[in-house]
C-alpha cells in the first residue's frame, strides 16, 4: 500500500507490537495473556509490516519461512512435555526451576517453554497463511521463491 | 541350552525375519551365493524344531510364550503338537531348499536380494501362523502371509498380468482374512477362550451354541479363500505369475495349506456336526474334480501343477471334513506327501523353464539326456504323486481309499470322486514329470543342459524323501503322521500302513486309479481338446467375474464420490450449515427442552447498550453492504463490539483473543477475496437469498437457544473449583485460563497447535496448487 504515513509508522508499530506480544506471552501465566494471544498479536504485527512494505520485505525481515517457525514451535512444545521423562513423571508435567539471575529469583518452567512453543506455532501458521494470500499471484510461493 | 527353552524357540521363529532383513545387503555384497548363507536361517530353525520330535511323538505338547498385553489377557504364545510341528518342519525344511533354489533361479537378477527377503519374511509369517496359540497372533500372521504372497506374486511388477494376479490374490485372501477375524471373534465370544490350545475343551459348548453355524461359515470363508477352494479357487492359477520358487513354496507346499491347517486345527472343536460333514466334503469334492479337469486343459507345466494343487487342496478339505479317524489319517499322509512331491515337481519345472527357456509341454521333449538329475527327481516325485507303491504318495492313497470305501451311498459317492480325481492327477503328474523328458528331442528356445547344484538340490531332496518316507514308513509314522493325526482328532492315533500291499478294497481302487490314469495319460491330447471345448462352453468363470466385480466397485465408488463431493463450495457450506442447524434445533424440538426466556435486566448500562447497538449496526451493515469488502469489514465491527461486551462482563482473556481473531479474520478474509478474484459484489437471486437467510437464522436461533438452555441447567462447579483452588498452589499460575491451557490440559493444547500447524500447511499447499494452475493457464 502506497501510503507515506503507513510506511513511516509501520516499522515502529511492528516493533512495538512484537515487543508487546512477547510481554503478553510472558505475563500470561499470572495475568491475562499467553502464547495464543501473543502469537496472534505478533502475526498481526507482521501483517501490518506486510501491508506497508510488501510480502518480500516481511519474508526477508523474519529470515525463516513462517512454516519453519511454526514447526520449531511445535517441536519446542512437544519437547517441553517430554522433559518429564527424565524425572520419571507423566508426560507434560510442569517442572520448575528458580535460578538466581543478577540477584533476582526468576521462576522458569517447562510450561513457559511450552507456551513459547504455542506462540511460535500461532505466529508461524497465521503469518504463513496471510503472507501466502497477500503475495501477488505468481508461479510459486514460499521457499522456492528466490530472486 | 535346553531345547525347550522358550527363548530358543522364539529365536527360531524370528530367524527368518532377521534373515529377510539381511538378505538385500548380503546379496549386494556376496551376489547369488548369499542364498546358501541365508538358507542357514531356516535350516537352523528346522533343527531347533526337529529337537521337539521325540517329545511330541510321545504325545506331549510343547508350549511357551511371553506376556504381551497383560491387561487384555493377551500373550505372545505358541504351542507345538503333532500338527503344528509337522507344519513347522515342512515350512523350515522346504524353506531352506527353496532359498537355495531361488539363489540359482534368480541368479543375476537385479532384485534378487529383495526377492530372498520376501521369501524369508513369508517363511517367518507362515511359521508364526502354524505355531501360534493365541487367536490374535494367528490372525496377524495369517494376514502377513497374504501380504507377503501379494508382494511375491507381483514381484515382476512391470508386467500387468503379475500386478493383476497379485491384487486378485490379495483381495480374495484379504477378504477371507476378514471373514476369519470375524469367525475368531465369534469363537472367542461364544467360548470365552482366546487360545487354540484351550479350545478343545470347549468344543461341545460351541457345537450347541446358536452361533455355531455363523462361526463355521466365517471360519470357512477364511480357510476356503486361503486354500483356493471352489468358488474362490481362481486366484491360485493366476498366482503362477510369480517366479517359480514362490509357486513351489507358497502356492503349493505351504501357504495354501494354511486353510487346511486351520480346518485340521478346528476339527476337534467344530467337527463332528452335520454342517461340517456336508460343507467340507462337498466343496472339497467340487474343488478336486474341477481342479483336475481345468488342469487337463493346460499346456503350461506350471499351470498344470497349479490346478493339481488346487485339486489336492480340495481332496484334503474333503478328507478333513469326511468325519472319520481314517479320513483324517489319510488327509495327514496326503498333506505331507503332497508337500514333498509338489514342491519337487514345481522346482523341477522351474529348472526346465530356466534351462530350456519354455515350460509349454507341447514344445518340450527328450530332455532326459540333457537334464538327467532333474529328470530323476521329477520322475520320483511324479511316481509319488501318482501313488505308485513304495512311495509315500501310495500310502496316502491307500489310506484315502481305506477311509472312504464303505457300503453307504455317501461313501460310494465320495470314493468315486476320489478315484476320478486321483486318476486325473496321476495323468497330470506324468504329463509334468515324464513328458518333457521322453520322446524325440525337441528344439527349445535355449540349449538345455543340467542346471547348477542349487537348481536340482531341492527337487532331489524332496523327491528322495518321498521315497524314503514310503520305504521307512514306520519311522515316518512314528515321528510325523501319527502325532499329527492324533492332534487333528484329539485322541491317540497310531498309523501303521506300510508299502507292503494288502489285498483288499483299497488296493483294488488304487489299481483302478492307476489304470484310469494311464488311459488318460495315453490319450492326453484328445482329453485336452475335449476339456477345452467343455470349459469354453461354460462361459465366464469366477476369474472374469472378479474383473467385473472390481471394475464395478471402482465405478460405484467414483459415482458416490461425484455425488457426495460435487466440488462446489456453496453446496458444501449449505450442507454444513443445514446440518448444523438441525443438530442444534432437533434435540431441543424432540426432547421439548426449550429454554425459558430470561428476564430482561432492569437497568441496562449505557456502555452495554451502546455496544449492543454497535453490534447490531455491524450486522445490518453486512446485510446492506454494496460490495464484499464492506461486508467483511462490517462483520469485523460486529465482532469488535462483542469483544468489548466480553470485556465489560469480566472476561479479559476471551475478549483479548476475540479482538485479535476478529482483526486477523478481517485481514485474511479480505486477502482471500482479492486472491480468489471474486466479483466484488455478492449478487444472489431471490430464492437463493431466501434459502440462505433461512439457514442463517436457523443456525443463529439454534445457538441462542442452546446457550440459553445451557445457562439454565445447573452448573457443575467441580472442575472450576478444582482449577481455581489448585491453579496457584500446584501450577504456580494466577491466570487460571492460561494454566488450563499450558498445564492442566496441556496435551489438548499440544493437539490443538498441531492442528493449527497442519491447517497452515494445508492452506499453503492449496494456494500453491492454485497458483501453479494459474501460472500454467497464464502461459497457454
Amino acid at each position: 500500500m502506497n501510503s507515506l504515513i503507513l510506511r513511516t509508522v509501520a516499522p515502529v508499530l511492528t516493533a512495538l507490537m512484537l515487543l508487546f506480544s512477547i510481554f503478553v506471552l510472558l505475563r500470561g501465566h499470572n495475568e491475562p495473556g499467553g502464547g495464543f494471544i501473543g502469537g496472534l498479536i505478533a502475526a498481526s504485527a507482521l501483517g501490518v509490516y506486510g501491508i506497508a512494505f510488501g510480502v518480500t520485505a516481511v519474508r526477508r525481515a523474519i529470515r525463516f519461512h513462517p512454516m519453519a517457525i511454526a514447526g520449531a514451535g511445535l517441536m519446542l512444545a512437544a519437547l517441553s512435555g517430554l522433559i518429564s521423562i527424565f524425572f520419571r513423571v507423566p508426560f507434560m508435567t510442569g517442572l520448575w526451576v528458580y535460578p538466581q539471575i543478577l540477584g533476582v529469583e526468576v521462576p522458569l518452567a517447562t510450561v513457559m517453554s511450552f507456551d513459547i512453543g504455542v506462540y511460535l506455532v500461532v505466529v508461524g501458521a497465521i503469518a504463513s497463511i496471510a503472507l501466502a494470500l497477500e503475495q501477488e499471484p505468481g508461479p510459486t510461493i514460499g521457499p522456492e521463491e528466490k530472486h | 541350552m535346553a531345547a525347550n527353552a522358550p527363548a530358543v524357540t522364539f529365536i527360531a521363529l524370528f530367524l527368518p525375519f532377521l534373515a529377510a532383513l539381511l538378505a538385500p545387503v548380503l546379496v549386494r555384497t556376496l551376489g547369488a551365493k548369499a542364498a546358501w548363507l541365508l538358507a542357514l536361517a531356516p535350516a537352523m530353525a528346522f533343527l531347533q524344531f526337529a529337537r521337539f520330535l521325540p517329545e511330541v511323538a510321545a504325545g506331549e505338547v510343547v508350549t511357551g510364550g511371553y506376556v504381551w498385553v497383560p491387561s487384555f489377557n493377551l500373550s505372545f504364545s505358541w504351542f507345538l503338537d503333532g500338527l503344528s510341528l509337522t507344519f513347522a518342519l515342512l515350512i523350515t525344511g522346504i524353506g531352506a531348499l527353496i532359498v537355495v533354489y531361488a539363489g540359482g533361479y534368480l541368479k543375476g537378477h537385479p532384485l534378487q536380494g529383495r526377492f530372498l527377503g520376501f521369501i524369508l519374511a513369508f517363511m517367518g509369517a507362515m511359521l508364526g501362523l502354524v505355531i501360534s496359540d493365541s487367536f490374535l497372533m494367528l490372525f496377524v500372521f495369517w494376514e502377513l502371509t497374504s501380504i507377503t504372497s501379494f508382494l511375491m506374486i507381483g514381484f515382476d511388477h512391470e508386467r500387468e498380468a503379475a500386478r493383476r494376479a497379485a491384487l486378485q490374490a490379495l483381495v480374495v485372501t484379504g477378504a477371507g482374512g476378514l471373514s476369519l477375524l470375524a469367525g475368531l471373534i465369534f469363537l472367542w465370544n461364544v467360548t470365552g477362550v482366546t487360545q487354540l490350545s484351550l479350545l478343545v475343551h470347549v468344543g461341545d459348548g460351541l457345537r450347541q451354541s446358536p452361533f455355531y453355524f455363523a462361526t463355521l461359515l466365517l471360519v470357512l470363508g477364511g480357510a476356503f479363500t486361503k486354500s483356493a477352494q471352489f468358488p474362490f479357487h481362481f486366484w491360485l492359477p493366476n498366482a503362477m505369475e510369480a517366479p517359480t520358487p514362490v509357486s513351489a513354496y507358497l502356492h503349493s507346499a505351504t501357504m495354501v495349506k494354511a486353510g487346511v491347517y486351520l480346518l485340521m486345527r478346528l476339527n476337534p472343536v467344530m467337527g463332528d456336526t452335520p454342517a461340517w460333514e456336508i460343507l467340507l466334503p462337498f466343496f472339497g469334492g467340487i474343488t478336486l474334480i474341477s481342479g483336475t479337469i481345468l488342469g487337463l486343459r493346460q499346456t503350461d507345466l506350471k499351470l498344470m501343477l497349479a490346478y493339481t494343487t488346487m485339486a489336492s487342496l480340495g481332496l484334503l478339505v474333503m478328507l478333513t471334513g469326511f468325519g472319520s479317524t481314517y479320513a483324517v489319517e489319510a488327509a495327514v499322509l496326503y498333506l505331507v506327501a503332497h508337500s514333498l512331491f509338489k514342491g519337487a515337481l514345481f522346482m523341477a519345472v522351474g529348472a526346465i523353464d530356466h534351462e530350456a527357456g519354455t515350460r509349454d509341454v507341447t514344445k518340450l521333449g527328450g530332455l532326459r539326456s540333457a537334464m538327467p538329475i532333474t529328470f530323476a527327481a521329477a520322475l520320483l516325485a511324479a511316481l509319488s504323486m501318482g501313488g505308485v507303491p513304495l512311495f509315500f504318495g501310495f500310502l496316502a492313497k491307500e489310506e484315502i481309499y481305506a477311509a472312504l470305501a464303505a457300503g453307504n451311498p455317501r461313501a460310494v459317492f465320495f470314493t468315486a470322486i476320489a478315484v476320478v480325481g486321483n486318476a486325473l492327477m496321476f495323468a497330470l503328474a506324468f504329463a509334468v514329470g515324464l513328458k518333457p523328458f521322453l520322446g524325440r528331442h525337441v528344439e527349445t528356445p535355449r540349449h538345455a543342459h543340467e542346471g547348477p547344484v542349487s537348481l536340482w538340490l531341492g527337487p532331489v531332496v524332496l523327491a528322495g524323501l518321498g521315497l524314503l518316507a514310503g520305504i521307512f514308513s514306520g519311522v515316518a509314522h512314528f515321528y510325523i503322521s501319527s502325532p499329527m493325526a492324533s492332534a487333528v482328532v484329539d485322541e491317540k492315533v497310531v498309523i501303521d500302513i506300510s508299502t507292503v500291499p494288502h489285498i483288499g478294497m483299497p488296493l483294488l481302487l488304487s489299481l483302478v486309479t492307476i489304470l484310469l490314469g494311464l488311459a488318460i495319460f495315453w490319450r492326453m491330447d484328445k482329453a485336452r481338446a475335449w476339456v477345452v471345448q467343455f470349459v469354453d462352453a461354460l462361459g465366464i468363470g469366477p476369474d472374469r467375474g472378479f474383473d467385473y466385480f472390481v471394475r464395478g466397485l471402482v465405478r460405484m465408488s467414483a459415482a458416490i464420490t461425484r455425488f457426495v463431493q460435487p466440488g462446489r463450495l456453496e453446496l458444501y457450506l449449505t450442507a454444513t450449515f443445514i446440518l448444523l442447524a438441525l443438530a442444534l434445533l432437533l434435540p431441543l424440538i424432540l426432547a421439548g427442552e426449550w429454554p425459558t426466556l430470561p428476564p430482561l435486566p432492569d437497568l441496562l448500562l449505557v456502555q452495554e447498550a451502546a455496544f449492543l447497538i454497535i453490534a447490531a449496526i455491524g450486522i445490518i451493515a453486512v446485510l446492506r453492504a454494496k460490495n464484499r469488502l464492506t461486508a467483511i469489514v462490517s462483520l469485523g465491527v460486529q465482532g469488535f463490539a462483542v469483544a468489548v461486551i466480553f470485556l465489560l462482563f469480566g472476561a479479559p482473556d476471551l475478549s483479548f483473543t476475540q479482538f485479535m481473531v476478529e482483526t486477523l479474520s478481517v485481514v485474511i478474509l479480505a486477502l482471500v477475496m482479492t486472491r480468489l478474484q471474486l466479483w466484488s459484489r455478492d449478487h444472489r437471486p431471490l430464492p437463493q437469498k431466501l434459502l440462505d437467510s433461512t439457514i442463517a437464522i436457523a443456525c443463529g436461533l439454534g445457538f441462542t437457544l442452546l446457550l440459553l438452555k445451557s445457562l439454565q441447567t445447573p452448573f457443575d462447579t467441580v472442575l472450576s473449583d478444582f482449577f481455581n483452588t489448585y491453579s496457584k498452589t500446584i501450577a504456580h499460575g494466577a491466570n487460571v485460563v492460561n494454566v488450563i491451557i499450558v498445564d492442566f490440559r496441556g496435551v489438548d493444547t499440544l493437539g490443538e497447535i498441531s492442528v493449527v500447524m497442519i491447517t497452515g500447511l494445508a492452506v499453503l499447499a492449496l494456494i500453491r496448487v492454485r497458483s501453479r494452475r494459474g501460472a500454467k493457464e497464464g502461459k497457454l
